[in-house]
């Protein structure tokens, strides 16, 4: 019986194999090198030394550190939670009401956004919130001034970009899960006299919240590690206006070449992803219950 | 779902250790095999506005496989801009099983990584080569490290100077050749130029991170060098704050940024400024002057980035003046890159054999020509096909005299981004200059530790 069982397993063990090997030794490995001083150059690179908790407690004296933990909490909640989230369920839903043609040409639209390599996201967005970009062409040809958005509100492109980018997938899931809402529930409450918004918030919603659940933790960590299309548009500037932690990792680690502390910040995230995977885990148990 | 979380939040941490796993696959260093056949990894910088080195390596294999049968030489251009480059070469060379046996080193670095131990010893080899000799004392010094050994061997050098446009100067009405002897010269001119024409950017000079160690090496070290004043002090081995001449080199960026005589603090930010200054602004007069290195024409002349055929009679150079015009007169900043070796190879005798290669006579001198280099070598610097290069050769090379090198101390990279911050700061208006010269002794302060500061 057990050997059955064991056998089971047996087609996916590659995978987990794989898994272990280039996943779990990968965060491993930057855990336990957050707690030396490795760096890409110089001494330390020869002869990493430990020095247990000191790059954690740099952290907190680094000006760097809490405002690009300020900026990450700030763009996954703006462009993931709010964003992609609200108009990914506004657009399934008007999707369900409208003819054919129309939704099948704005799925399209939505989807092209989603398609597209990240880097090519990226260098899409950047031509269109550059100081030449499409964005200021469009203002000018109406008569106004454009901004240079990507030094004045370098944030805010950034977190229109990335719900442009990411709609795509929220609005997908959503599809699926109307198209699961049994019309007769509905039905049923709108011959008992409710409006339109009443059996959205009282019937729809409730009846898709494990989808919504789901879709909120999938993308929340999706946004919370996004490098690429921060990194090509604002490289974290100005004045470090853009850097979330990603970018700060990367900076640290990378351009100054101090591996210790620029793991201890991607741990700082893994952390935060975590967080964030366990509240969104909590909420899904306690609506079954 | 967790497979995709961590494979996401994980991508930074997981290019580290990426390197560190994969190197067990692709192990490609020097091995020397049954038959005797044995293969050089050379890893350089390649990139669709240099490629003046691939060029020289191509050259070099064929030369160098020519009189070694049995050796391969594997030439592994990588293509990235200076910093990426940098993090790539390191990452490769923390394994021994993907560390290249020749590499293209930037003489800043050198003493880092010959602490780092990725850099072998050269000393021995060099006595027995006969060219080295003709390399001057200066460029000799490019790769020595604090042990006084010499790890690495430079290609070329560069320098920093006014760069012109004549015909721009000529409208506003001012003679040239054009040659200030102080910092209130420069703002005398890029005034004339402003009121003669307000579309022109007067005098711009880089500044903030965007542009990197261009905003030091071609902006900010012009200014505080010629201050009298410090970045490093090299006998005491300390870092200098709070000297006078650091906020008023910041002082002198912000009257540029103020006055609008440079660029827009927006346009400052953006890495790219620099392909609009060749590209764009100098070719179509649009720009009166600025700070460049010497490689300014291998942008220009046939074959470069941004092809002009004008540039010759057009543009002119300037040496950068001091701030009062107290000695020696002007400033100029170097660097330059170098060949080396890697200190994990399985075949020193032949990686220095390559390395002496691909940096002999010829080669050398097809390299200083085609990249616009300042030659190391004697020989190559005496050469008629080398002077007449671009009629800039003569005028940049005499600044020679005047350069620094940057302190190519493994605290730098970090020492620099805070002066490109404190820039930055200025231009934009968030910060006064003696605000931001504070908060840059206090940067300095918390990097290097208190004994290692030097107060002014």
């Amino acid at each position: 019986m057990k050997i059955r069982r064991l056998s089971r397993l047996l087609p996916v063990a590659p995978a987990i194999l794989l898994l272990l090997v280039f996943l779990l030794a990968p965060v491993a490995w930057s855990f336990y090198a957050s707690f030396t001083d490795a760096a890409l150059t110089g001494k330390a690179a020869r002869e990493p030394q430990w020095v247990g908790a000191e790059n954690y407690v740099r952290m907190f004296t680094d000006d760097a550190f809490p405002m690009a933990t300020w900026l990450t909490v700030v763009f996954v909640a703006a462009s993931a939670v709010l964003g992609q989230n609200l108009l990914g369920l506004l657009i399934a839903l008007l999707m369900t009401r409208s003819r054919k043609t129309v939704s099948d040409w704005v799925g399209t639209a939505v989807v092209a956004a989603w398609v597209l390599p990240e880097i090519v996201a990226a260098f899409a967005a950047y031509a269109y919130f550059n100081r030449d970009g499409t964005l200021n062409q469009i203002l000018a040809a109406l008569g106004t001034h454009g901004l240079d958005w990507l030094y004045s509100f370098p944030l805010v492109a950034i977190i229109l970009a990335n719900t442009w980018r990411g709609t795509a997938f929220s609005m997908l899931v959503y599809r699926a899960a109307l198209g699961n809402v049994p019309r007769d529930v509905s039905e049923a409450a709108l011959m008992d006299g409710a409006r339109g918004w009443q059996r959205l918030t009282f019937i729809t919603l409730p009846l898709i919240r494990n989808s919504i659940a789901t879709n909120l933790m999938l993308i929340t960590l999706q946004t919370l590690a996004v490098f690429t299309l921060i990194w090509v548009m604002t490289a974290g500037g100005p004045a470090n206006a853009s850097t979330t932690l990603p970018v700060l990792a990367y900076q640290e680690a990378f351009k100054f070449g101090d591996i210790g502390y620029g793991t201890a910040v991607a741990s700082v995230l893994i952390l935060l992803g975590m967080v964030f995977g366990a509240v969104y885990v909590w909420l899904l148990r306690e609506r079954r219950a | 779902m967790r497979p995709v979380k961590t494979m996401r939040s994980m991508k930074i941490v997981a290019a580290i250790a990426v390197a560190a796993i994969l190197a067990g696959v692709t192990s490609c260093s020097s091995t020397p095999d049954a038959a005797g056949k044995t293969t050089l990894k050379i890893v350089y910088q390649k990139t669709d506005a240099f490629t003046a080195l691939d060029a020289v390596m191509q050259d070099a294999k064929k030369e160098f496989e020519a009189a070694n049968s049995g050796v391969t030489v594997d030439l592994q251009p990588i293509q990235a801009n200076d910093d990426d480059y940098g993090t790539k070469l390191a990452l490769a060379q923390r394994s021994p099983d993907t560390a290249p046996d020749v590499f293209y080193e930037d003489t800043f670095k050198v003493r880092s990584d010959v602490d780092a131990g990725y850099l072998l010893k050269l000393d021995s080899y060099l006595g027995k080569w006969e060219d080295w000799a003709k390399f001057s004392e200066a460029a000799k010094a490019a790769g020595r490290a604090d042990d006084g050994g010499i790890y690495a061997v430079p290609l070329g050098t560069d320098t920093r100077a006014i760069w012109y446009n004549k015909a721009v100067l000529q409208k506003a009405g001012i003679a040239v050749p054009w040659q200030p002897e102080s910092w209130d010269d420069i703002l005398a001119m890029a005034r004339k130029v402003k009121a003669a024409d307000s579309t022109v950017i007067p005098f711009t000079m880089y500044a903030g991170k965007g542009t990197g160690e261009g905003t030091v090496m071609q902006s900010f070290y012009e200014l505080l060098y010629g201050t009298g004043s410090t970045l490093y002090d090299e006998d005491q081995r300390k870092w200098v704050v709070g000297s006078q001449g650091f906020t008023d080199s910041l002082a002198f960026l912000k009257t540029l940024y103020d006055e609008k005589l440079a660029v827009s603090p927006a346009e400052a930010l953006d890495a790219n400024v620099w392909k609009k200054v060749f590209g764009e602004w100098f070719p179509q007069g649009k720009l009166a002057a600025t700070v460049e290195g010497s490689y300014a024409p291998s942008f220009w002349k046939k074959g470069g980035a941004y092809e002009w055929a004008g540039y010759e009679q057009d543009m002119a150079v300037a040496a950068f003046p001091t701030q009062k015009g107290q000695e020696p007169g002007s400033v100029s900043m170097s660097g330059g890159w170098t060949l080396a070796v890697g200190a994990g190879t399985k075949s020193p005798d032949l990686s220095f054999q390559f390395l002496a290669t691909a940096l002999n006579k010829k080669n050398a001198l097809a390299y200083d020509i085609n990249n616009s280099q300042i030659a190391v070598r004697t020989d190559v610097a005496a050469e008629a096909g080398y002077l007449a290069a671009n009629p800039f050769v003569k005028d940049v090379s005499a600044l020679v005299d005047v350069t620094r090198y940057r302190p190519a101390t493994a605290d730098y990279p970090r020492i620099s981004t805070a002066v490109q911050v404190a820039t930055e700061s200025v231009i934009t208006g968030r910060q006064s200059p003696q605000e931001a010269a504070a908060e840059y002794d206090a940067t300095v302060r918390k990097l290097v530790g208190e004994d290692k500061v030097l107060q002014r």
